[in-house]
């Protein structure tokens, strides 16, 4: 009696174990990290709206040749040290395949110590250079959003073309403004430029007229203003109450709808990086990413009910990069890294991304097209 | 004769001197220092309204001022009338004062000023996520009362929302001057204010006068708010540093009373324009902290020595 037992349940094992291993139906395990709350929620929340969405399309289709896609996301909260524990919990506890994210510098830069180490392809929301810089201690990092290096690059590119020589900076004290700082000084000698007035705000001040009082006293031939949120837009408001009379440069940062209802008049005639999702309607038709991004802010439009943001975009490259890298690679972490290296020629919404074992960003500064807005709309300039 | 002439040649030295680069920004810190000290002053006169009544502080100050202005803020989106707006959001968030002391702070059993002090920190907490749940966490903005066309002062730029909170900030001030010391109610809150147990034995309903108080404070906190955020924005976290900020200008100026509070509002307001604007402007919100402590070593009772 025993015995038959016995054997009837070590048969019942053996089924149940061979039906699990080997089986086409095995999940990919990708995780996220999103500041999905707090100070970047901005961010975070469309980057994990436009991931969910990209995985419930493809998994809606049959997942990557049979396998369902399954994907475990974390809130860092804006928080390095969160980001950090969610990467080792990623690593350890879920065991994803890859992870997108986060969407700030400062936790992308201590959760790629883990991914590093663990081996484990890591896809960066964030907007450093120094994600994927030096190459070779980058080994496993990609980011798909553009760097704050091209962005400044592109912002002085349109200044040399415009007889701007001289300009006053103010940027927001949080790590986007220190890095965009850092840039500005570092690329002006490059295209000519002369900072001759350089001030700061903090994310939440709502009163810059003192520090623009200041630079009001300067030679400077433009302003460039470097943060996101609300504190650019009230920075427009203040220029126009102090009776600036040369133009103001944002950062990417204010590319979106929210930055013209804030500014409202004072957004009248205010330059920006931003990618192309912002002005797809008025790209030619012989655009790439005219249809992609055409597709991404119907499609995020009709699902959350909420305008479609570029930084959601950067998640949304990433999910379908990696979707298409899984499809070729499986679920072998080396393949991946290496498939990922190869993507030539992938239209996304943040750009054409070419990556290369030097450059795990594949995008270039023309990833960025000048925008200028115009009676409360973004107009394509450059 | 040579008086005019003096005179003449005075202000004509004065205007070049203002125009001097030096002193030319000077004129601009003033104006904005003005504005962000009246916002405090009235803060601070919430602070102290609630303090005479019942000498607890009342942190969900700041929260009132919050609401007020996303309160003002949807009811323009709806009626798209300013006044209406802002007598909408004064009176909503005075019901919410009215409500929160009902309901928070009259039922507890043992009033010790500790309790009730923490529990209106609790509030504050509370209020604060119910306007993140209802208005999440953008900001907003609200159109200026009277257009965005900048006035200009010599060297210096005004807006005409400038000049609404700093003429409707003395208007309130004296309004309220005027409630204390001429109106009936007035004077039975100053009574229940001095001796609660005298005020009840001449029939004052000594309870209601509290209720009062919050609800007065609460509108002042809403006015407040509503003239700024045509300004600064609403935003469901402006309430935590503008409660902090308006405590501090109450205590440096003295707490409980009127002139205490507007001087503390008007001298914290310019000395953070002017350190923001001449020694650096990542110091901006640590002046009200520092002077709120230099004044609690040197000088507890406040600027007007406050109430006795």
């Amino acid at each position: 009696m025993k015995k038959i037992g016995l054997t009837l349940f070590l048969a019942g094992l053996a089924l149940a174990l061979g039906c699990g291993s080997g089986s086409k139906s095995e999940p990919y395990l990708i995780g996220g990290i999103f500041s999905i709350t707090g100070p970047a929620s901005y961010l975070g929340e469309p980057e994990r709206n436009s991931m969910e969405m990209v995985a419930e399309e493809i998994n809606a289709k049959g997942g990557i040749n049979g396998h369902p896609l399954k994907l475990v996301i974390y809130d860092d909260e804006g928080d390095v040290t969160k980001a950090r524990l969610h990467a080792e919990k990623l690593l350890q506890k879920d065991k994803a395949l890859a992870i997108i994210g986060p969407s700030i510098t400062p936790a992308s830069m201590t959760v790629l110590e883990v991914t590093q180490k663990a081996k484990m392809p890591l896809i960066s929301c964030a907007a450093a250079a120094g994600i994927t810089a030096p190459a070779k201690d980058r080994f496993w990092t990609f980011k798909t959003a553009q760097t704050d290096e091209m962005a400044v690059a592109r912002i002085y590119q349109y200044c040399q073309k415009h007889g701007i020589a001289k300009v006053a900076i103010l940027t927001v004290s949080s790590a986007f403004g220190v890095a965009g700082k850092v840039q500005l000084l570092a690329q002006a000698p490059k295209f000519g430029m002369e900072v001759v007035g350089q001030e700061v705000f903090a994310d939440k001040d709502t009163d810059m007229t003192p520090q623009l009082t200041k630079l009001r006293g300067t030679p400077a031939q433009a302003v460039i203003c470097w943060g996101v949120g609300p504190a650019p837009a009230l920075v427009a408001k203040n220029m126009k109450q102090l009776g600036f009379t040369i133009p103001l440069i944002q950062s990417h940062g204010a590319a979106s709808k929210k930055f013209i209802e804030l500014a409202a008049e004072a957004g009248e005639g205010i330059i920006m990086p931003a990618g192309k999702l912002v002005i797809y309607t008025q790209l030619s038709d012989s655009d790439p990413q005219k249809a992609v991004c055409r597709e991404y802010a119907e499609k995020y439009k009709a699902k959350f009910k909420v305008a479609e943001s570029s930084f959601g975009g950067y998640a949304y490259d990433a999910e379908r990069m990696l979707n298409q890298v899984l499809a070729k690679a499986g679920n072998d972490q080396a393949k991946i890294r290496a498939e990922l290296e190869g993507t030539k020629n992938f239209v996304g919404v943040s750009g054409v991304f070419n990556m290369s074992p030097e450059d795990h960003n594949g995008l270039t500064p023309e990833a960025f097209v000048m925008v200028k807005i115009h009676n409360g709309e973004f107009t394509l300039i450059d | 004769m040579k008086n005019l002439v003096t005179d003449y040649w005075l202000l004509a030295t004065g205007y070049w001197l203002l125009t001097l680069p030096i002193l030319a920004p000077l004129l601009q810190y003033f104006i904005s220092g003005l504005t962000n000290g009246a916002v405090y002053a009235l803060i601070a006169l919430g602070f102290g309204i609630i303090y005479n009544a019942t000498t607890i502080i009342n942190f969900a100050q700041g929260e009132m001022v919050m609401l007020g202005a996303l309160c003002a803020i949807s009811i323009y989106h709806l009626i798209p009338s300013l006044p209406i707006a802002f007598l909408g959001g004064v009176i909503i968030v005075s019901l919410v004062g009215l409500l929160f002391e009902r309901l928070a702070l009259r039922p507890v059993q043992d009033p010790a000023p500790i309790t009730l002090i923490i529990i209106t920190v609790g509030g504050a907490v509370f209020i604060k996520g119910v306007a993140m749940l209802i208005w999440g966490k953008e900001a907003y903005p609200l159109p200026a009362f009277s257009g965005d066309a900048p006035l200009h002062l010599g060297p210096a730029t005004i807006l005409p929302q400038n000049l609404w909170v700093l003429g409707l900030t003395v208007v309130l001030v004296l309004a309220l001057e005027a409630f204390f010391r001429r109106t009936l109610v007035g004077k039975a809150m100053r009574a229940t204010a001095y001796n609660p147990r005298a005020a009840r034995l001449v029939g004052i309903a000594a309870g209601r006068m509290v209720q009062l108080s919050f609800g007065l404070s609460a509108a002042l906190g809403a006015g407040a708010g509503i003239l700024i955020a045509p300004l600064t924005l609403g935003v469901y976290d402006m309430g935590t540093m503008l409660g902090l900020k308006g405590f501090s200008a109450a205590i440096i100026g003295g707490l409980g009373s009127l002139l205490g509070g507007v001087l503390g509002g008007l001298l914290l307001g310019l000395a953070e324009s002017f350190t923001s604007g001449l020694i650096s402007s990542g110091y901006r919100d640590a002046v009200a902290f520092l002077l709120l402590l230099v004044v609690l070593f040197l000088r507890p009772q406040g600027l007007v020595g406050g109430r006795q």
